[in-house]
């Protein structure tokens, strides 16, 4: 617990010190919901509710890839070799984890009130919204973390990144965006229930094994 | 892996699939609307998921294997056994496209398990590249290893659980009659179950002969390494 604790404090501090890795997502979130803005040029009218939740993800979708990715990318490796030797790597992927569950809530939250500003916001049932918002920022931010750890150790290129971590994310990606749309459309929340409990258990199985594989990586 | 040289389950095999092929064309099929003749596509088309998924299943175990000893053999495995589970997927796509062509109207038509198959044939797509990327063998197979346990884990709640929750074509789901529907008949389960025996045995052949050549190509080269 007390290295996990100290290695969150670890990421955070670094994070604060130079804030260019999370002021770069937060500015890459925000240009791409720009972009999308003056590509639609129509503010709230034209853009049918289905467009809108599309693109809401797959804008979150590729803010997540490229601030998770990032995850293990500015440890170098004399720097990594030294946590190694100070903590077990299962502190070492749940701190990592925890650092990008709150980066990915930061990116996810902040996005949907810059794209609900611009593009208008058709949510008709807002907790249940929120609810499905927050699991799925969880979950993107677990599993990318895992295939972060994976293509960080494979010569750690963006292709190699977006490559291995879509077709994990896919299943849990449709089943957040199915509730996102039954919340939008205002269905009652029993009704997405289903998906919910499907994502919280694909959570659990990733976290779980993340923690079993992660020790196996990073030895060398 | 002394018993891939016996012989007896490969004259098993190509028993099986000949009874398939012959059985699965000339035996009585149900009549059934839209489905008539096509229906024999059952024992092409299934038995090749069937194959796929067990193939990968035996490739993640090996995968867990080669983690716990840090053998490079049981990496060999995992990855032949990979590829050949990759082939019959492939194999099943086509056939499953066919057969949709026949009786759905269109070779695709966004069915989930047709999105969830093409996902999970992504998975390993992904996978080969990430063998591709890395040089080091003993890297290659620890990384590839853990992301092919992890994939895996994550390819089976996208086939099993998946198509059940929203509406599809395929029998069982969305509403659809089972399998059952049609498996009630005998004349189809004569061939079904064999033909997945015979399929599955088929795709464990190719693998160990790949494997094989992989084992001698690596005989080669140490020899060669040696002479030079």
């Amino acid at each position: 617990m007390a290295h996990i604790k100290a290695n969150i404090k670890k990421e955070l501090l670094q994070e604060w010190r130079n804030k260019s890795a999370i002021n770069g997502v937060l500015l890459y979130t925000t240009s791409t919901i720009f972009v999308a803005y003056l590509a639609f040029s129509i503010r709230g009218s034209g853009i049918s509710p289905i467009v809108w939740n599309t693109l809401f993800w797959i804008i979150i979708l590729f803010s997540a890839i490229n601030a998770i990715g990032k995850s293990f990318l500015q440890e170098g490796s004399d720097r990594t070799i030294y946590y190694y030797t100070v903590s077990s790597p299962q502190a070492i992927i749940i701190s990592k984890m925890i650092y990008g569950v709150l980066v990915m809530l930061l990116v996810a939250f902040l996005g949907l009130g810059i794209y609900s500003v611009l593009l208008g916001n058709p949510v008709q049932d807002q907790f249940t919204f929120f609810l499905n918002l927050f699991i799925g920022s969880v979950g993107l931010a677990t599993a990318l973390t895992m295939i972060s750890g994976i293509a960080s150790k494979a010569g750690n290129n963006s292709m190699l990144m977006a490559i291995l971590s879509f077709p994990v994310i896919i299943p849990m990606l449709l089943m957040i965006i199915k509730t996102s749309k039954n919340a939008m459309d205002g269905i009652a929340m029993s009704e997405s229930l289903d998906e919910i409990l499907v994502i919280l258990a694909l959570n659990a199985i990733i976290i779980t094994l993340a923690l079993l594989l992660f020790p196996y990586l990073w030895r060398n | 892996m002394a018993w891939t040289r016996k012989k007896w389950w490969k004259v098993l095999t190509a028993v099986l699939l000949l009874y398939t092929v012959v059985g699965g064309f000339l035996l009585p099929v149900p009549r059934l609307p839209i489905l008539n003749e096509t229906i024999r596509a059952l024992h092409f088309h299934v038995p090749m998921w069937f194959g796929m998924i067990i193939l990968f299943g035996i490739s993640v175990f090996h995968a867990i294997q080669f983690l716990s000893s840090g053998k490079l053999e049981q990496d060999s495995f995992s990855t032949n056994y990979a590829k050949i589970g990759t082939l019959l997927g492939i194999l099943g796509m086509l056939t499953g496209m066919v057969w949709a062509k026949f009786t759905w109207g269109e070779m695709w038509s966004g069915d989930p398990k047709q999105n969830a198959s093409a996902i999970g044939l992504l998975i390993y797509f992904a996978y080969f590249v990430l063998r591709g990327a890395i040089d080091d063998e003993n890297q290659k197979a620890k990384i590839s290893s853990v992301y092919n346990v992890f994939a895996f884990a994550t390819l089976i709640p996208l086939l099993f659980i998946l198509p059940r929750l929203t509406d599809s074509l395929h029998p069982g789901n969305g509403g659809n009659p089972g399998f059952n529907a049609y498996d009630l008949d005998n004349d189809l389960r004569k061939v079904f179950y064999l033909a997945i025996i015979g399929w599955t045995l088929l795709g464990v052949w190719f693998a160990t002969l790949k494997i094989r050549i992989d084992h001698i190509n690596e005989k080669i080269e140490d020899k060669e390494m040696a002479h030079a």
